[in-house]
């Protein structure tokens, strides 16, 4: 089973990101669970969402303490909030960052594997608006293989509609230009 | 033909609620609500299901407005949760004595003070003695498949009892998981048409719930009494329809590796799943624990629970529900109960856990089951322990 922790603001869209990605999964054959952290939630503030994605039936509810995979959504937040708390030793995180691999590391105090992506520039390019949750979802898809690209972008026409070309766009450009180091 | 998607389970419970084909839903649910009903509104305002969906003024309102639709013999169902559920209480004693075939879903949250949002059972136990057949669902699937089931089992003449399915709030009702939704044939062909004995007619008049004088009103008690306790067969029956066409059984009690186990865990409600997987690492590190999940909480199956619980020398009983003053919690007395001078009766000590939300992990069931351990050799001074508070 791997559990996934998505980090983002309110309003960017982190809980849609990690329902996309259960949903994908669970068309897949795959077992999933997404939920939001449970609370009062306010557009801006730090918010988190969790994944797990397994071959055999999910049998807890507990919350994500020791997660395999660390999604941030939003170039400030490593400032803000400690992202790789509780990640497995042979976990990633997976940071939306124009920054160099060395002043990330150094910045925020990072030294678990490291995938990077400018989906800030992506987003604002593709979709025209800063809102980085389905950009990311093609960094997370090329550093885990959490779900296989077609599942995803199902997923995204079921959930966008008419808007989905667009995001589609934004997550196969990210897919094209995320590194993965160390 | 029955379709897995990933859905949220509020969304996939009210989908169960649509291929119901229910006539009218009365709601105004306050804080905090889920999505239940405003699904409900959409799929009713789209067209996509022909239900009156009645907004009235309060959660006082909605029962009210439920227990005259369902009189006039409309299928009817709403949802409540914490503190809306205690709005309504008033008039969630009316409808079992006057054998209205409600179904609610209840999504179980903590109650105020303080003010609290989150998950505990502490809304329905506040609530137990309401007369309503009641069922705990542990997973999405099951809220869908219980929800067809309320109906069936609600609606049927040898029970006509109002019944609610229970959902815990957030940790249920909040979570993206595999769900099989069942077509409109299937369905169909699970749930007839609702067709009551009697309901108000201005062409063929009756009278319903006229005042019970003393005389009359023990009598009307025993009554509804009599017929909550005899729809368990009713209720076993449309589990076992169930299975029959969809392949998954529900048993009012169920056990997972409990046949020789030295302790049970006893749990209601989707910490079953954690409590499973608790089971399992006990499992591996030797130790003898076993889980018995209670699906079935009005009538209480008392023979089922003695057959699968009986053999254990330990019981270690969670309950959600903290009960200011009492011996000890609700689940808790219950099982103290049946059990009490029970030869070879296994000993019960009662955890309260997971209040206002918080996490009931793994560690936690190991932690009860050894304290239960330690308890079955040297007596606690109390019957019940809150687990995990802090104390500084």
């Amino acid at each position: 089973m791997k559990e996934v922790r998505l980090h983002g603001r309110g309003g960017q869209g982190a809980v849609t990101s990690a329902e996309l990605v259960a949903t994908a999964g669970i068309d897949e054959g795959k077992y999933a669970q997404a939920f939001p952290s449970f609370g009062p939630e306010r557009r801006g503030a730090p918010v988190t969402a969790f994944v797990r994605m397994s071959d055999t039936p999910i049998r807890t509810r507990e919350k994500v303490y020791r997660p395999d995979i660390v999604v941030v959504l939003d170039s400030a937040l490593p400032s803000l909030v400690k992202v790789s708390e509780g990640l497995h030793e042979d976990g990633i995180v997976i940071l939306n960052t124009s920054m160099k691999e060395s002043e990330v590391r150094e910045k925020f105090g990072l030294d678990s594997k490291l995938a990077m992506v400018d989906a800030n520039t992506i987003a604002r390019e593709v979709l025209g608006l800063p809102i980085t949750n389905t950009t990311m979802l093609g960094a997370l898809l090329k550093a885990t293989g959490i779900v296989g690209t077609e599942a995803m972008e199902d997923a995204l026409d079921r959930r966008f509609g008419r808007l989905s070309e667009k995001n589609k766009a934004a997550m196969r450009r990210a897919f094209e230009e995320t590194t993965v180091t160390g | 033909m029955a379709k897995r998607v990933g859905i949220e389970v509020s969304i996939a419970l009210a989908e169960a609620v649509k291929l119901a084909n229910v006539d009218v839903i009365p709601a105004y649910p306050i804080t905090p609500q889920t999505h239940i009903v405003e699904h409900l509104s959409e799929v009713v305002a789209n067209g996509e299901l022909d239900a009156e969906f009645v907004l009235v003024e309060s959660e006082h309102g909605a029962m009210s407005c439920c227990c005259g639709s369902s009189a006039a013999g409309a299928r009817t169902f709403t949802s409540s949760s914490a503190q809306g559920l205690l709005l309504m209480s008033e008039i969630l004693f009316i409808p079992g004595p006057m054998r209205f075939p409600i179904v609610m879903a209840v999504v179980n949250r903590a109650l105020s003070a303080p003010i609290s949002i989150w998950n505990d059972h502490q809304d329905i136990m506040s609530q137990r003695d309401i007369g309503w057949i009641q069922t705990f669902a542990d997973t999405g699937q099951e809220a869908f498949d219980l929800m067809l089931h309320a109906f069936r089992v609600a609606e049927d003449r040898r029970v006509s009892l109002p019944m609610i399915v229970n959902i815990d709030g957030f940790t249920l009702s909040h979570v993206v998981e595999a769900v099989e939704l069942l077509s409109q044939e299937e369905v169909d062909q699970y749930l007839p048409p609702f067709k009551p004995r009697y309901r108000l007619d201005p062409r063929k008049p009756i009278t319903m719930g006229p005042v019970g004088i003393p005389e009359i009103y023990s009598e009307a008690k025993v009554a509804h009494n009599e017929a909550l306790k005899a729809s368990k067969k009713v209720i076993l029956q449309g589990w076992k329809e169930f299975a029959d066409l969809f392949g998954r059984q529900y048993n009012p009690i169920e056990t997972y590796r409990s046949e020789d186990a030295e302790v049970l865990l006893v749990t209601m409600g989707s910490i079953s799943e954690t409590a499973m997987t608790a089971i399992d690492t006990m499992r591996d590190k030797g130790q003898k624990a076993g889980l018995v999940k209670i699906r079935l909480w009005r009538p209480f199956p008392g023979p089922e629970f003695r057959k699968a619980a009986g053999k254990a020398k330990i019981l270690a009983v969670v309950d959600r529900c903290l009960a200011p003053g009492a011996i000890c919690g609700p689940v808790g007395a219950e099982l103290r109960s049946l059990f009490y001078k029970v030869p070879g009766a296994p000993k019960i000590f009662n955890f309260i856990a997971g209040l206002g939300g918080r996490d009931v992990t793994v560690g936690r069931f190991e932690e009860m089951v050894d304290k239960a351990l330690v308890f079955a050799k040297k007596r606690p001074k109390e019957l019940y322990e809150v687990i995990g508070v802090r104390e500084k």
